[in-house]
């Protein structure tokens, strides 16, 4: 089964291929759209059930697995076959754009990893293609890089994504775990066992929210609308039709393991609510048609989400259903806003009037797609609104009254876009406004038709795409066909109702809007405003910890550093079991004595001394007592080695004092010197007392008497020091000279470059 | 014998980071000369003082006697005195060299490379960056 | 630059007394107190107590060589001395090999490279410091 591989890994491998192709002929960008094509016809050929794994990274149990079922079937049609439709108008969009290669390669990279994302059967497989499309969407959002908006909408869409990206990680990790596996088939085959596992509660909250974050529901809702920033093909496409849909997705496939839960339920009904009311209101106080149509994709999801919320046949049918309706028009909408945009030199709402008769072709498109949205009866979207107002009539509460206002503001913006620009008097544009050419209007135009096409025959997709997928949402067979009457008289009344109401607020929208718009809280206290202010606050506080722990004072630092290591030192000591003493040794003999009582006398002359050279000559008295505290310890090569290095050190320290201003004193304030003074002791106690405990461990004699057996047989010496330094350890020693010639080398560029001393 | 090498080395460590923290680099590399001092005890002591003869094999013997100081440690402190030595020697090369640009033999005044309003941390910088279009 | 008669006359012998030492100790290091280091920093003193006594571009004269070159001479020499373990008798780098009953093998240039590598890095380090206006 080496097909199903191929359609995201072959994708994912044109990337390249066509930033380089593209770059050397940007004609050749229309035919970029045979690639999308083609894989379309792959997924439509690949049978159902269809896997492939292959070990990707055994140690951590990830395999690059994949699978095609129904619902990943509906998903992979969709990215393909849009993307068909998207990659043909953006070649055409933006034909001559320097960028235009950069432009299509992400977007072929996107298509890779929408189609890797869907058709994966392993979690962090899917985890990754996921966190691809994220980092494509910040491309694509970030295309006009010369914005402010655009760079501005680009992070913030990544920091939302990516951060839920993180929770879901947790989750999926967590669920993994939970299962014993990563495979999604395994998962699924485990039933609802896993809704009864203790860790359920911490899986649905963690996936829901990476869920949410990429599916744009309330709160983390406010990144989709200025992600408008991008070209409209990418809002088409990502922001509409599919990437904002991997979180719907998700939450489908995983939704026959955890339906059984009462948190599940709520938490995607509630969510999906909360955001269809907010998207609603959003989106009528809106002007902007891009934006508006942004909302009114914030709101679809919302719905979406609810609808995977309720375990209910019908449900899943309506999802599936309203997805495929959504995706179509509202992709649909998305080119004609960017046509619009692009003849007529303005996106705002209130200003475009009277395009129909300019721009037929367009109109008709607009027409076409916008009655879908609105739900006309013939349309698919007729389906889709019949099918949704029976669930949510099903569901007591809230959900009827929000649905009948949600609907209505559906038409409205349905109205707004689809149809006002194209109405009344025409209106005074810059540029000539009239049909775009061929290449952009072949993909609204099939979109659209689609709507009609699939309204007009359910029995075309009915039992080969609605059905196997809503099954999988469900987790077994929903026995309903699409086309079959739903509901009763009731819904019908609700149906004419909301179309009624959204008919009254789109002829008063005129003035409704500018209400809408008046209350300036929505922005003041909205999550935009407090994304804002996150960032300000993170920036602030890394200000003010970059101020306090790297405030530039070398004294702090390494006054720090003394702390932190010996305190910690210290603590791990006292942990262990306290201090401890060293077994008893040989005693110190009266000569050992008075030298230790030489370098006291000289360390504390060294400290208390203000002038620099009697202190010289006192850290010079505490280098020649540990000489000969060396000689007494049977240590005659360090002795030596210790004289002549006190003596060469004071020669050099002399010569260059004498080039310095060596009566400067030390400029520390008496406070500082106290404080100083009190870390030092510190430090030595510390010191000492790791040491102590250091000598309470039994010795190991072992490498010292082999190598006191080892120096004449095998290294011809007799001076074990020197054996161990030419000898035992030569390699050790060969690199000590290479670092005292890197230090004089070091120096004597530094003198180089400060100028001869003198 | 080991415990006096101990508290010796305390009181050496506590002197060097008293001078360590000086403001006023001779008597940092003084600082530096005595740390150096102090760690070469601390591996002598760790070494243990088993006994007092130097380690050199008899002539004539086959192995080191018993009883005599341990040879690995000295080995390892003799390579660290030079070394430090190279470290001290380049610290002072260094403070010359500072005295050379700077003019100052202040630790503290020495902020070339962290002025105390970096770019980076300006407040308004960063709220031009967040700023909406 | 010390200016004493007594100094300046006697600081040739001084230095080549300090040579010859600083090279007996390096060469009985191998059984008796000595060696690389101790050798390298006992000549490195000499050659100071000259560049003292008559400054150091007569010291760099007697040096013939920068004292860097030296150093580089010596840590070649110490590492070319393991070469013919790892050449010759396919054994790691820096396995000394000693002639049969004779106390010549490769620890003898590997020590001489380390008595270089001292010297010359003590005195790249202080000879540009003993110049026109030393204390």
């Amino acid at each position: 089964m080496l097909a199903l591989p191929a359609i995201p890994l072959l994708a994912l491998a044109c990337v390249p291929l066509v930033g380089w192709g593209l770059r050397r002929a940007p004609v050749m960008a229309p035919w970029l759209a045979a690639l999308p094509a083609a894989l379309f016809l792959l997924v439509l050929t690949t049978p159902d059930g269809a896997m492939f794994s292959l070990h990707w990274i055994p140690t951590l149990g990830v395999e690059l697995a994949f699978r095609l079922d129904g619902l990943s079937r509906l998903f992979a049609l969709l990215i393909a076959g849009i993307g068909a439709g998207v990659f043909l108008y953006a070649a055409a969009y933006l034909e001559g754009h320097p960028l235009l290669h950069r432009f299509l390669a992400v977007l072929t990279l996107f298509m890779a990893a929408m189609l890797g994302a869907v058709l994966a059967d392993d979690l962090l497989l899917l985890f990754a293609f996921w966190e691809l499309t994220s980092l494509a969407s910040f491309m694509l959002i970030g295309f006009d890089a010369h914005r402010a908006e655009a760079r501005r909408a680009a992070q913030q869409g990544l920091m939302v994504t990516v951060a839920g990206g993180l929770a879901m990680l947790a989750g999926l990790l967590l669920l993994g775990d939970a299962a014993g596996t990563f495979r999604i088939s395994a998962i699924l085959a485990q039933g609802s066992t896993l809704a009864a596992h203790p860790a359920a509660p911490w899986i649905v909250v963690l996936i829901a929210i990476g869920c949410f974050a990429k599916s744009a529901q309330w709160p983390l809702h406010f990144w989709l609308p200025n992600a408008m920033a991008a070209p409209s093909p990418v809002s088409a496409y990502l922001h509409s039709a599919t990437m904002v849909k991997l979180g719907v997705y998700l939450l489908a496939r995983l939704n026959p393991a955890f339906e059984a839960l009462a948190l599940w339920q709520g938490l995607l009904i509630g969510v999906g609510t909360a955001t269809m009311l907010a998207g609603a209101v959003l989106a009528l106080r809106e002007r902007d048609l891009k934006r508006k149509l942004a909302w009114s994709t914030v709101v679809a999801l919302g719905t979406l989400v609810a609808l995977i919320g309720i375990e209910d046949p019908l449900a899943a049918t309506a999802a599936v259903v309203f997805l495929l309706v959504h995706a179509l028009y509202k992709a649909s909408l998305f080119l004609i806003a960017g046509i619009v945009d692009k003849k007529a030199g303005t996106r705002d709402a209130m200003q475009l009037r009277g395009l129909g008769r300019r721009m037929p072709i367009t109109a008709a498109a607009a027409l076409l797609a916008g009655l879908s949205m609105a739900g006309a009866p013939g349309f698919i979207g007729a389906f889709a609104k019949d099918l949704l107002f029976t669930v949510q009539l099903g569901v007591p509460r809230l959900l009827p009254a929000v649905a009948l206002l949600v609907n209505a503001a559906m038409v409205v913006v349905a109205g707004v876009v689809a149809a006002r620009p194209f109405m009344g008097k025409p209106m005074e544009t810059g540029g000539v406004a009239k049909d775009p050419a061929v290449a952009l209007l072949v993909a609204p135009i099939v979109l659209a038709t689609l709507g009609l096409v699939f309204g007009m025959a359910p029995h075309l997709i009915s039992a080969a795409i609605i059905e196997p997928a809503a099954g999988a949402i469900l987790g077994r067979p929903t026995g309903i066909a699409l086309g079959e009457k739903q509901g009763g008289t009731v819904v019908m009344t609700m149906s004419f109702a909301a179309l009624g109401l959204g008919l009254l607020m789109f002829l008063g929208w005129r003035r409704l809007q500018p209400t809408l718009a008046g209350q300036t809280w929505l922005d003041t206290y909205g999550p935009d405003a407090g994304y804002g202010r996150a960032m300000r606050a993170v920036s602030a506080v890394a200000v003010a910890l970059t101020r306090r722990v790297q405030g530039g004072s070398l004294r702090g630092y390494l006054a720090a550093n003394l702390a932190l290591v010996f305190a910690g030192a210290a603590l791990v000591l006292v942990a262990r079991g306290g201090l401890a003493l060293p077994l008893p040794g040989p005693w110190a003999g009266p000569a050992q004595l008075a030298l230790a009582a030489v370098i006291l006398a000289g360390a504390l002359a060294a400290c208390r001394l203000r002038a620099l050279f009697g202190q010289v000559m006192a850290a010079a008295l505490v280098g020649f007592g540990v000489g000969i505290l060396f000689l007494t310890l049977g240590a005659a090569d360090l002795a030596f080695t210790q004289f002549t290095v006190e003596i060469l050190a004071i020669v050099l320290l002399v010569a260059i004092l004498a080039r310095l201003p060596f009566h400067a004193p030390d400029a520390r304030r008496a406070p500082e010197r106290r404080r100083d003074a009190l870390l030092a002791a510190g430090v030595g106690a510390a010191g000492t007392a790791i040491l102590l405990a250091v000598l309470s461990v039994p010795f190991d004699p072992f490498i010292t008497e082999w190598m006191g057996k080892a120096a004449v047989p095998e290294a011809k010496g007799r001076n074990v020091v020197n054996v161990i330094i030419v000898d035992f350890r030569a390699l050790d020693t060969l690199g000590e000279i290479a670092v005292l010639l890197i230090a004089a080398l070091a120096a004597t560029v530094l003198l180089r470059r400060t100028g001869k001393p003198g | 014998m080991e415990t006096l090498l101990a508290l010796l080395f305390g009181l050496l460590l506590a002197a060097a980071c008293y001078m360590l923290l000086a403001r006023s680099l001779p008597r940092v590399i003084l600082g530096l000369m005595l740390l150096g001092n102090a760690a070469n005890l601390s591996i002598i002591a760790a070494g243990r003082v088993a006994g007092t003869a130097p380690p050199l094999v008899e002539r004539g013997a086959q192995a080191l006697a018993a009883g005599g100081s341990n040879p690995l440690p000295q080995a390892l402190v003799l390579t660290a005195i030079v070394i430090s030595f190279a470290l001290t020697a380049f610290v002072m090369v260094l403070a010359w060299a500072t005295w050379r640009a700077e003019g100052t033999l202040d630790p503290e005044t020495l902020r070339r490379a962290e002025p105390p309003a970096l770019p980076s941390t300006d407040k308004e910088a960063a709220a031009e960056a967040e700023a909406r279009p | 630059m010390l200016d004493s008669l007594i100094l300046r006359a006697s600081a040739r012998y001084v230095l080549w007394a300090c040579v010859a030492l600083s090279v007996f100790v390096l060469l009985r290091g191998h059984n008796e107190p000595g060696g690389g280091f101790i050798g390298g920093l006992i000549g490195a003193l000499g050659f100071v107590f000259h560049a003292l006594a008559r400054g150091p571009p007569a010291t760099r004269r007697v040096l013939r060589l920068d004292p860097l070159a030296w150093g580089g001479i010596g840590l070649l020499l110490a590492a070319g001395s393991g070469l013919p373990a790892l050449l010759l008798h396919a054994e790691p780098l820096l396995t000394h090999q000693w002639m049969e009953g004779l106390p010549i093998g490769t620890a003898i240039p590997f020590d001489i490279g380390v008595y270089l590598v001292v010297l010359g890095f003590a005195l790249a380090f202080v000879l540009p410091f003993l110049g026109e206006d030393a204390a």
